[in-house]
């Protein structure tokens, strides 16, 4: 694994895609927002999760791999970059062959984009935009140690089990846990609103007149 | 191979850039070189997050996150998009004015504008009385300007109506805390979150409204501290929390008792605390035996055995905090329901510790700051009472007045609509608010509004309400002005113009200046600029509980922030209070004040069975008018919907339609088991017809006059159609950027989808 790297803990991601928004503000492609917000189980639990690149080592970068152009480059600090656009044919293999659903095409400029590790920022010592931001930390950028001392206890996953293909990749992945000193469960398996009863039937309501506007004032 | 660096282009310190050839080196140079980073503050909520505005060649274009204090570098979808409301197609750029309200809005000069409104001032108040003609102000404003909308009421229009809209937002909290403490603030900074043991949330969903104060929580979390959420809906920090009590809407203080008998039953109070620095323990005593955990689990709705995890969670941990907000504030109940929270700190003696207090999560990003100096009907500058003879005299002195030409206290911003609809308030200036979205009972307020004889705004897009104005007077955004804000934690910010306004657009202070100077009263409001309020602001806040007067642009420009009381320009600020005990009550206790319960204002029966509560979403700002144009955010968050629980048989993006007593509207349905069986969602920020404040109630809290958005009785039923979202209101003539984007995106070619990865254009 890269020194530097982003590490997602989607037990804390709240959904908020403040990490969309700063995406879209970084200076390596202004204006398109590289990263996903996914919604993990929807009508069951608000949990979401961004996406970034997961810029693969092993295998190196399938996107890379496939590209017939060889426009996509991998830097050896390990941050898998988006196509050159001198190169780009826009064909989409790289989108077919990414696990993870990260590249895109633009249609109408047959050009891919995709995050390349905020390299604009990471190469000045800057974390990149989307971690810099997010709010809750769901997205850090450091090394394991730093996140260690931040967050006692935190385990990390880099290597993912894709319908049977084992990929290790250089962004890693927070593991959620049990709760120990009954801690929250990183992950997100919080409970469904506990309920009770239903409304009270009229009559049992008694509406404070003095509250209730409509009347004349005093 | 490693290609040679070019040393103008690349990231200094850089010994390798890449390995291969390709990619043109200077893609990546961006015009940093020569842009300018002004530091201030985010617009928005009220954790006033640091952040820079970049700008080039005078035009602010981007953001850029700030190592500041309260956010270390955070910050939330709004932050980043607000940059981008300053050069927007969109602003306001010439007074517009209309006859009658059949007429269409035509561009006026400044100078028309200005003598037409202060015309139809003269007019009104010889007519019908200087009362005739209020005021309404609002919350994001700097500070400076709130004190001079209060200022420019009570001297140049004299009359008693004026009032903000942070009347919407959190007067409860501060009702509760006036009446526990004597004064109005959060009581712990941010910062203690972090050494708290145990985290108590009430009526806020954070993840969405604070999104930023999140890594405070998080903070305490990975410490080991827990977190109890009381919301009826499983927000995203609900989701993680070790309790989530999810209660029935309106019914907190019957919960927050019960928490305290249980608190007193198993002799968890903190007994020295209590015996050494309040009154009216005995009272609040009393008033909690009847709410055993039974009897809250039936009005609340929840499993008993919450009650008392609650309890015991809360009163056992060594440092605990309670942080509320406006799900337990906007109830006719909302002040005894913050007081039940506040009871709930002072029983378990957390209260002036680090880690251990409490504190409200303001709304507007001046909800503190904007009540602080008169534009509350009821306030002077300081926090002063407008009934107290000698706070009246002292401000007349400093405002070089009469007291008897001080008016008394006026009515709050609902009961004026009401005013307005039986002709006792004629003609209104309302500056920087947009009651047609924000206020409950909407065709109500449009009734108010539409019987005025003269209505001018001031806005810089055109809100719904400035569409209904007779004039509309175009003025700045945050970053065309210098100004301070107070953050939810009374921490005085200091906000930096980052560019010159628009040709065309002036500030409020000017604004209300040129109009003091046209009624008569010019010597009075003789301002410059901002800071000129502000050493104003400082002197007539001198000595007050609100004490700003040892603060200064100088010293807000050299620190972070300073959270006042800040009595002189050594003084550090006071960003704890309580830390010697004492409160600002004469007698330095804490009045405890015994608290009971009653149903919400609006009866449910068969025809309304259900409860409707309302809401924010990330991804816009109260009203909408400074978020439903902006791009990314309306990208993210297009229309309302409605939550609604499994059980209820509809399928996501149904269309369905939530009836309540006072209209009705059709959303597509987010079906979730995040929310209870017996209660729907509907988030707030959009224009009728798909409004939730059509159909929230406007009754008030009979002491803090707020409404009770959070709960009113509705049935929903199946429906046809969806009801579509209007577009933004737009001056005559010019067409609305999402509108012309949307036909620039028509005339390009089709194109045909590529599957997954596929980003149009």
């Amino acid at each position: 694994m890269m020194g530097r790297t982003i590490v997602i803990d989607p037990g804390r991601c709240i959904g908020c895609q403040a990490c969309v928004s700063a995406c879209r503000e970084c200076d390596s492609h202004r204006g398109r927002s590289m990263i996903h917000l996914d919604y993990l189980d929807q009508g069951s639990s608000v949990a979401s999760s961004p996406t970034v690149c997961m810029h693969c080592e092993d295998p190196l970068a399938p996107c890379a791999q496939v590209c017939p152009a060889e426009a996509i480059l991998v830097t050896p600090d390990g941050v898998v970059h988006d196509a050159d656009k001198s190169r780009c044919i826009g064909c989409g293999n790289c989108v077919n062959a990414c696990p993870m659903g990260v590249p895109k095409i633009d249609l109408a400029a047959k050009l891919q984009f995709k995050c390349n590790l905020c390299y604009d920022r990471t190469s000045y010592g800057l974390a990149p935009m989307c971690a810099t931001v997010c709010p809750t930390g769901s997205i850090f950028y450091g090394t394991l140690d730093e996140l260690r001392t931040e967050r006692p206890g935190v385990e990390v996953a880099s290597t993912f089990d894709i319908d049977g293909t084992i990929l290790s990749t250089g962004v890693a992945v927070v593991v959620p846990r049990d709760r120990p000193r009954g801690l929250p469960l990183p992950g997100g398996a919080g409970e469904h609103p506990r309920v009770t009863g239903s409304p009270q039937p009229a009559g049992h309501l008694e509406p404070n007149a003095d509250n209730v506007l409509g009347e004349p004032l005093p | 191979m490693t290609i040679p660096l070019d040393p103008d282009i690349s990231p200094p310190g850089t010994t390798r850039f890449r390995d291969a050839g390709g990619i043109p080196a200077d893609r990546w140079r961006a015009i940093r070189g020569e842009e300018t980073l002004v530091p201030t503050h985010c617009c928005f909520c009220g954790v006033q997050c640091g952040m820079y505005l970049r700008v080039h060649d005078g035009k602010v274009f981007g953001v850029e996150p700030r190592d500041h204090d309260i956010n270390r570098m955070r910050l939330c979808p709004k932050g980043l998009n607000a940059y981008q409301q300053v050069n927007h197609p969109d602003r306001l750029t010439a007074p517009l004015l209309r006859r009658s309200r059949t007429d269409d809005l035509r561009p006026v000069s400044w100078e028309q504008a200005l003598d037409v409104t202060a015309e139809q001032i003269r007019r009104i108040q010889a007519d019908h009385g200087r009362d005739a003609f209020g005021l309404l102000g609002g919350a994001s404003l700097f500070t400076e300007k709130t004190y001079l909308v209060g200022k420019f009421a009570r001297v140049a229009l004299r009359t008693r109506h004026v009032d903000y809209n942070g009347r919407l937002c959190m007067v409860s909290a501060a009702g509760a805390n006036k009446l526990s403490f004597g004064i109005d603030r959060a009581a712990n900074p941010f910062a203690d979150i972090l050494l708290t043991d145990c985290l108590l949330i009430a009526g806020s969903n954070v993840g969405e409204c604070f999104p930023v104060m999140t890594q405070y929580l998080w903070g305490a979390r990975d410490r080991g501290a827990s977190l109890i959420v009381v919301d009826p809906r499983e927000t995203s920090i609900a989701r993680t929390a070790d309790v989530h009590v999810a209660l029935r809407p309106g019914t907190d203080a019957a919960f927050f008792d019960a928490v305290l008998h249980v608190v007193i039953a198993e002799g968890l109070v903190d007994q020295e605390y209590v015996d050494a620095h309040t009154t009216g323990w005995d009272e609040v005593k009393a008033a909690v035996a009847e709410f055993t955990p039974d009897r809250a689990a039936e009005i609340c709705g929840i499993p008993a055995a919450q009650v008392v995890q609650v309890a015991r969670m809360f009163a056992t941990a060594p440092r605990a905090m309670a942080w509320h907000a406006r799900g337990i504030e906007h109830h006719t109940q909302g002040v005894e329901n913050c007081l039940a929270v506040i009871n709930l700190c002072v029983a378990t003696g957390n209260l002036g510790r680090p880690g251990a207090g409490y504190g409200t999560i303001t709304g507007q990003g001046n909800g503190q700051g904007g009540r602080e100096h008169g534009q509350k009907s009821d306030m002077l500058p300081g926090g002063r009472s407008i009934s107290d003879p000698v706070h009246r005299r002292q401000v007349a002195e400093i405002w070089g007045i009469e007291e008897a030409d001080l008016p008394l206290a006026g009515t709050s911003m609902m009961e004026m609509v009401h005013q307005m609809r039986r002709g006792e308030i004629r003609g209104l200036l309302g500056v920087c608010n947009n009651p047609f979205v924000s206020l409950p009972n909407y065709h109500v307020v449009k009734e108010g509004y539409d019987a005025l004889e003269f209505h001018a705004q001031c806005d810089f897009f055109l809100s719904e309400t400035a569409a209904n104005a007779h004039l509309v007077l175009p003025v700045t955004v945050w970053a065309e002005d210098d100004g301070v804000m107070a953050n939810a934690e009374a921490r005085v910010v200091r906000h930096r113009k980052a560019q010159q306004p628009p040709e065309g657009v002036r500030t409020d202070t000017w604004v209300l200046c040129e109009l003091a100077r046209r009624l008569g009263v010019g010597d009075k409001f003789a301002y410059t600029g901002s800071e000129q309020v502000f050493e104003e602001l400082r002197i007539a806040s001198r000595g007050t509980v609100n004490d700003y007067y040892g603060i200064t642009y100088a010293r807000l420009d050299e620190t972070g922030g300073i959270a006042w009381p800040c009595p002189d320009v050594t003084h550090p600020g006071t960003p704890r209070l309580f830390e010697d005990g004492r409160t600002a009550h004469a007698d330095g206790k804490i009045h405890m004040q015994a608290v009971g319960w009653h149903p919400p204002a609006d009866p449910y029966d068969d025809q309304f069975p259900m409860s409707l509560t309302t809401g924010r979403t990330v991804a816009h700002f109260l009203s909408g008018n400074q978020t439903r144009r902006l791009g990314g955010l309306v990208e993210q968050t297009p229309r309302p919907w409605i939550e609604v629980h499994p059980s209820h048989g509809f399928a996501n993006g149904d269309p369905v339609t939530v009836h309540t007593r006072r209209g009705s509207a059709t959303f597509p349905a987010l079906v979730t088991e995040a929310i209870r069986p017996d209660t729907v969602f509907v988030p707030y920020h959009w224009p009728y017809p798909v409004a939730a404040n059509e159909m929230t109630i406007d009754a008030l809290d009979p002491r803090s006059k707020i409404p009770e958005y959070k709960v009113c009785a509705c049935r929903i039923e199946a429906a046809a159609e969806i009801t579509p979202v209007p577009a933004p209101p737009m001056p005559p003539g010019r067409e609305s950027y999402a509108e012309a984007q949307r036909a620039r995106a028509e005339q390009l070619p089709p194109t045909s989808s590529q599957g997954r990865g596929t980003s149009q254009p």
